[in-house]
């Protein structure tokens, strides 16, 4: 129960931090916003390739958010050693990780809540349903699952914002495969027996990863 | 070099070091160090740049492991009751361990949260006025200047009323007013029975805290000698001695 | 002693091999000559995987028992491995152009073969990117153990996304049996030419360490 109460302790700083400043969330979600409007230009002509495309615009998308915000995750710590100093207290390496983690997964949730009904507006398409929704969160769950280790991993690093891209992405293919499948079949209405093998594949990743992620995280931050 | 006390017990040793090495890949921090420090002792490690003193203090604070050898800390293996260990430390470095844009309240509220404090508010405010940092408790740190920042940092350290009190180099840049401070509460501590294991630069300091000397110089310990007999010209000649430097 | 049995054993069986699939084997019906290498971008697919497994084994021995030897082996497996990673990428290429008229096409097992080709190198850059060595052998461990978790999900993800390979297309109608023979002494040959070489390249990593161990000895202290 304990353990509880330091992770929430540590998600609540961590969210707390952010609401005061408002630093991260604003140039990521900028930045999200504008990548879909890049995207906009760069394929859609008409209303036809636009259908086509979108599941992938998506999904880049995020991924460069993900790929933003995981890498903003561990910084607060690494300045004055605040990481070091958790280390030193009386909490296990888990309670970091999964603190850190669900920090890192509400900050990016409330990114994709909010980009969603703008892709939805801008793209014309049905975003907003059930299906669409799970496989936003699932996929998210796998992001950060990795990326707060790679995260944390990469701090200790002499090139740390190109360390969690390059080592996260491959790792991170059969997610962006599966949920781009889906959200495919998502968007084009089909129902959710086609939808689940893809949903599954999500589902399967983030329980293995939440899992091993937190068994290996203690092997980033140690010495 | 034990100082008399044959029949000390187990329980009398709160820090007990056998061999211990670690390295960081080839680099031999830290070579086959022997120590044993007694409940309330007051230890002060000096020693150059580069001589292993962070290093120690971080295996002391079981922010890493080591290599070969044994540590055990108020007779617990860090390996395996790390977090009981962690409950009777305070650490002081030269990084303050706060976050910039949380107020200092903030800080040390959510410090205690770590450590599981009772009482927490009544503490809080108990600490902050032990480093006289009260009226500033509610700026945010990145306000404060590195000494009242420091300030705060020694105020995380005590809020767990932790038995023992490791201290990496806590004067660096600090300015006067707070270097005053910082040594004036240590002093205080020096009074009770908390066990202080302080690495510093400065002579002077080491031998007015420290009832014992140690020289630590690439990853041995050199000298040691009980502070008490010792003045400063002749610490200032062993210390040239044992490590090569000019003081 | 081991070495020199393991290099004329190899060697046996290579000179095998090459007989059976250049002498023996039949010729495939569709595609002619140029499906033979088929014996070799199954080995060399199948090696690829365990040099991982290898590589993942390794990985997690070190981050338990912090002997540079699992490291060693881990490195070494990782060297093995991407180069036959690259070779099936390179006689996969070679397939697919005879066969579907392209030099690259993103069926699942390619497409898999390649994801695992970057993890490989992000296992080697991870090392490069750590401020000292001991800290990037323990990254590097912690991406093999994860790159190897992830391998069957890829292949699941992979597969479920398209349709095509060749496997499917040669068992449908079974394997002829000297084809099937030919294929698994063509595997034996390779496993053991995997072995032969890792155990050089560690017997030579090893070599390394140890010349590095004595530089760092002899040096005075600074």
């Amino acid at each position: 129960m304990k353990f509880w109460h330091q992770v929430i302790s540590i998600t609540w700083k961590d969210t707390f931090s952010e609401i005061r400043t408002r630093e991260v969330i604003s140039s990521v979600l900028v930045f999200t916003l504008l990548v879909i409007v890049i995207f906009n230009f760069a394929f859609g002509a008409n209303q036809e390739t636009l259908r086509l495309v979108a599941p992938g615009i998506l999904w880049v998308t995020f991924t460069f958010t993900g790929v933003l915000s995981l890498n903003r995750a561990f910084i607060p710590e690494k300045e004055q050693g605040c990481l070091e100093g958790l280390m030193a207290c009386p909490i296990s390496r888990e309670a970091i990780y999964v603190g850190k983690m669900l920090a890192s997964l509400l900050f990016m949730l409330i990114i994709e809540a909010i980009a969603l009904p703008v892709f939805a507006f801008l793209f014309n398409l049905p975003i907003l349903t059930l299906p669409m929704v799970t496989i936003t969160i699932l996929a998210t769950i796998g992001f950060v699952a990795v990326g707060t280790l790679f995260s944390a991993l990469a701090i200790n690093t002499r090139a740390r914002e190109m360390v969690l891209p390059i080592l996260f992405l491959p790792v991170m293919v059969p997610v962006i495969i599966s949920a781009v499948n889906a959200s495919k079949m998502a968007l084009s209405g089909k129902p959710w027996s086609e939808l689940a093998s893809w949903i599954q594949i999500i589902g399967v990743f983030d329980i293995i990863f939440l899992v091993v992620s937190c068994l290996i995280f203690t092997y980033a931050i140690e010495e | 070099m034990d100082n008399g006390d044959t029949g000390s017990t187990f329980q009398d040793q709160v820090i007990e070091i056998q061999g211990l090495t670690k390295a960081f890949g080839h680099h031999l921090a830290l070579r086959g160090l022997d120590l044993k420090i007694r409940q309330g002792e007051k230890v002060a490690i000096l020693g150059p740049n580069g001589a292993g003193k962070t290093t120690l203090i971080k295996v002391l604070a079981t922010i890493i492991n080591i290599t070969s050898g044994k540590v055990l800390i108020t007779g617990l293996n860090p390996k395996d009751n790390a977090e009981e260990i962690r409950r009777q430390i305070g650490v002081i470095t030269h990084q303050t361990f706060l976050y910039g844009n949380l107020t200092a309240n903030e800080n040390l509220e959510f410090y205690g949260r770590m450590y599981d404090i009772p009482q927490r508010k009544k503490r809080i405010n108990e600490v902050a006025d032990m480093v006289r940092m009260t009226p500033r408790l509610y700026d945010r740190v990145n306000t404060l200047s590195r000494g009242m920042q420091q300030r705060i940092a020694i105020a995380r350290a005590l809020l767990h009323k932790p038995t023992i009190l490791l201290l990496d180099e806590p004067e660096t840049g600090l300015d006067p007013q707070a270097t005053s401070i910082l040594w004036e509460i240590l002093n205080v501590e020096r009074e009770d029975k908390r066990t202080i294991f302080l690495t510093t630069h400065s002579l002077e300091r080491g031998l007015e805290i420290g009832n014992r000397l140690l020289i630590l110089n690439q990853g041995k310990f050199a000298y040691e000698e009980s502070g008490q007999t010792l003045s400063l010209a002749d610490l200032k000649q062993i210390y040239q001695h044992y490590s090569g430097i000019e003081v | 002693m081991k070495r020199t049995i393991l290099l004329w054993i190899s060697l046996a069986l290579m000179v095998t091999a090459l007989y059976l699939i250049f002498v023996i084997a039949p010729i495939e019906r569709t595609m002619g000559i140029v499906q033979k290498i088929f014996y070799l971008m199954v080995p060399m697919g199948w090696l690829a995987l365990l040099s991982f497994l290898v590589v993942f084994i390794g990985s997690i021995l070190y981050l338990k028992k912090r002997s540079l030897r699992w490291d060693i082996l881990s490195y070494s497996s990782a060297e093995v491995g991407v180069i036959f990673t690259t070779l099936a990428l390179v006689t996969g290429s070679i397939w697919a152009k005879p066969a579907w008229g392209v030099w690259w096409t993103w069926e699942p097992r390619l497409t898999a073969t390649l994801v695992l080709w970057l993890i490989y190198l992000t296992y080697f850059m991870v090392r490069s990117f750590a401020t000292e060595e001991s800290r990037g052998a323990t990254f590097a461990a912690i991406v093999g153990i994860i790159g190897f978790i992830d391998i069957p999900i890829i292949v699941l993800a992979t597969t479920l996304w398209r349709g095509l390979h060749p496997g499917a297309l040669i068992f449908q109608g079974g394997l002829d049996p000297t084809m099937l023979l030919t294929l698994i002494i063509s595997l034996l040959t390779f496993s053991t030419l995997y072995a032969l070489i890792l155990m050089q390249r560690i017997s030579l990593k090893n070599n390394e360490v140890e010349i590095k161990r004595m530089k760092e000895l002899s040096q005075p202290f600074n």
